[in-house]
């Protein structure tokens, strides 16, 4: 009697085991069906747009064809200056927080303000850089989003600079020490020359994370749908034109804003595939 | 490892092989020059830290600065009253940070059971050599600008709706008393519904990967204890792994819910920026973010550009408490673990 029941729960048990997997994996499926479909849509729908007139031709009026270039070009630019800008920052406040004041008090606040700016709404650095960049210079700027950018570059970098260096090991810094180095030196010859692979690696990724925000560049770098190179008027970017074409009811714009979306898409995927690649290659070594 | 700094400052010690009376005193101003470069360089670090706190400052002061006009018009009625309207100028918060939190909810209702069931198949199940693929592919849905998910969302997510699951849920929830007003009302395709759903795709890598994370830490002792008193699997996970990670968990889903709630760009496209709170769920709505992106540009006159200004402040707030306790918890489990 006692027997049978403890078949009933043991099987009981069983199936509960089953179904729970049965539901693991289909949630797995679930996850990664959402990869698929919006990889496969967004190249079923970019790839048609895709030619040569895209990289070579400025952004159309509504009903003519036209290309791209100069959201691709502003975009580029507006990365690079907002890189420029926020590695040093980021590398140098890395550093403290990793070399100097590790166990510092100032340090673990400063860590744990670091970690939530990394993840704040980006919407709300667009408005920080318009109070104070925006409105005192009276028009919106490619500056005003370059920095905006910087200011969400440089969270990512920052942690990636302190893990990196932490991993470094402190007997390297014992004999820098031990033959009189002094510490800065002993930072920028051996302890950055070590993390090199895996600091690279923080900017890569934050150079994956902006190329695709367009909320802190909607009110700050706004947009322009002529060739510009002047960093103190409006700059077009690839997201904000993807935003503005996409909402737009010209299916010329629209496919348009499906073709830089496939662009921005293949950019950041291949960025952050380098990256992780980047990072495995430097811990085996 | 290279030989690092050929040129260094050992150097000068070999250079002379026997240190005279004369080369005394360059020698020591060499080393004053060494000195005042390392102070430098250190400094240097210490006040690129402190700038990470003087942006998040200024984050605050410039937000509070910006919504002051804002908050001495409408003072405490701003976050309860529902109207928006540009003409008259008056303005309340309340459509929203109600958008906000129903949307957010709604995805993280979805995107916990999910995300902890795909992290409890990355961790127990699933074979070795397929780990790493399916983890990479996981991030990689994490690393998808928010803005693509928009143009996915409003070109195909919404018609889909729209033809679809919204007149299903029509159909099967119109004559039960209280779920008919939740799904009450023609199908638009967009809306807070809609919504909800593309910010559970969105945030489901980042939970999954957090819960990973914190799963792949528990003791093997712990679960191998549980597997030789006859544990299923399951019963591992569910009784085992999960209480001791719970505080990470938490953490993890706090994260993403910061995320939910901030996001911008994904909701924007499909929210259908309407000022109004309705009870049902296919209506369309608006969010903080939303509201903020769609009208800044187009903002006339101060009082419309400081209320939303005093939007992204109330934004800012929420986000900051729930990614502060994110940090705690998580901060917390990473002590545990060791």
């Amino acid at each position: 009697m006692a027997h049978s029941m403890d078949r009933t729960i043991y099987a009981a048990r069983q199936r509960k085991n089953a179904v729970a997997k049965g539901l693991a994996l289909a949630a797995t499926v679930f996850g990664l069906g959402w990869l698929v479909l919006i990889l496969g849509v967004l190249i079923w729908n970019g790839l048609g747009g895709l030619s040569l007139a895209v990289f070579t031709e400025m952004t159309p009026p509504p009903g003519q064809a036209g290309g791209l270039l100069n959201p691709i070009v502003g975009s580029l630019v507006l990365t690079i200056l907002a890189v420029v800008i926020g590695t040093p920052i980021g590398i140098l406040a890395g550093t403290y927080l990793a070399e100097y004041g590790k166990h510092e008090n100032i340090s673990s606040v400063i860590r744990f303000i670091n970690d939530i700016l990394l993840s704040a709404p980006s919407i709300v650095v667009g408005l920080f850089i318009y109070e104070v960049m925006v409105a005192p210079m009276g028009h919106f700027s490619g500056y005003a989003g370059a920095v905006a950018l910087a200011v969400i570059v440089i969270p990512v970098v920052v942690r990636t600079t302190e893990d990196m260096l932490t991993l470094v090991p402190n007997a390297l810094r014992e004999a820098a020490a031990s033959i009189g180095l002094p510490r800065a030196h002993m930072v920028i010859r051996i302890a950055y020359r070590a993390a090199r692979a895996g600091i690279l690696t923080g900017i890569l990724l934050a150079v994956a994370r902006i190329s695709g925000e367009t909320a802190p560049l909607l009110f700050t770098a706004l947009n322009n749908q002529f060739w510009s190179t002047n960093l103190n008027a409006p700059v077009s970017s690839l997201p904000v034109v993807i935003f503005q074409f996409a909402l737009s009811p010209y299916a010329d714009w629209q496919k348009l804003a499906w073709t830089g979306a496939l662009i921005i898409t293949a950019t950041v995927l291949t960025l952050s595939i380098v990256a992780r690649a980047l990072a495995s290659s430097g811990k085996s070594s | 490892m290279q030989p690092a700094g050929r040129s260094a400052v050992t150097d000068l010690a070999l250079q002379s092989n026997s240190l005279s009376v004369s080369e005394a005193p360059s020698r020591a101003k060499v080393l004053v020059r060494l000195r005042r470069s390392d102070d430098l360089f250190r400094i240097l670090t210490r006040s690129a830290a402190l700038a990470v706190l003087v942006i998040l400052g200024g984050v605050i002061v410039s937000l509070i600065l910006g919504s002051i006009p804002a908050l001495k018009a409408f003072g405490l009625e701003f976050p309860f009253s529902q109207s928006w309207n540009p003409v008259t100028e008056k303005f309340g918060a309340l459509a929203p940070i109600y958008g906000t939190l129903v949307t957010s909810f709604i995805a993280m209702l979805i995107a916990v059971p999910v995300g902890l069931m795909v992290a409890f198949f990355l961790t127990e199940l699933c074979p070795k050599w397929l780990r790493r693929p399916i983890a990479i592919a996981i991030e990689l849905l994490a690393g998808i600008p928010s803005i693509i998910y928009g143009i996915w969302g409003l070109f195909v997510f919404a018609p889909f709706m729209q033809e679809y699951v919204q007149p299903l849920l029509i159909g099967a929830f119109g004559n039960v008393p209280v779920l008919s007003s939740l799904f009450a009302g023609p199908p638009y395709g967009i809306g807070v519904l809609t919504s909800a759903l593309i910010l559970a795709i969105m945030v489901l890598p980042f939970i999954t990967s957090i819960s990973r994370d914190v799963f792949d830490a528990v003791p093997p002792v712990l679960k191998e204890a549980a597997y030789g008193l006859g544990c299923t699997t399951w019963e591992v996970f569910h009784r085992v792994v999960l209480p001791f990670t719970r505080v990470g968990v938490i953490g993890g889903v706090m994260l993403g819910l910061g995320r939910a709630l901030g996001e911008t760009m994904a909701v924007t496209f499909v929210i259908g920026n309407a000022h109004k709170v309705s009870a049902s769920l296919l209506a369309p709505g608006t969010t903080i973010s939303a509201t903020i992106a769609n009208e800044f540009t187009e903002a006339v006159g101060d009082l419309y550009t400081s209320s939303l200004i005093a939007l992204g402040l109330i934004l800012f707030v929420i986000t900051f408490i729930v990614l502060a306790a994110a940090r705690l918890m998580l901060a917390r489990i990473e002590k545990k673990i060791g």
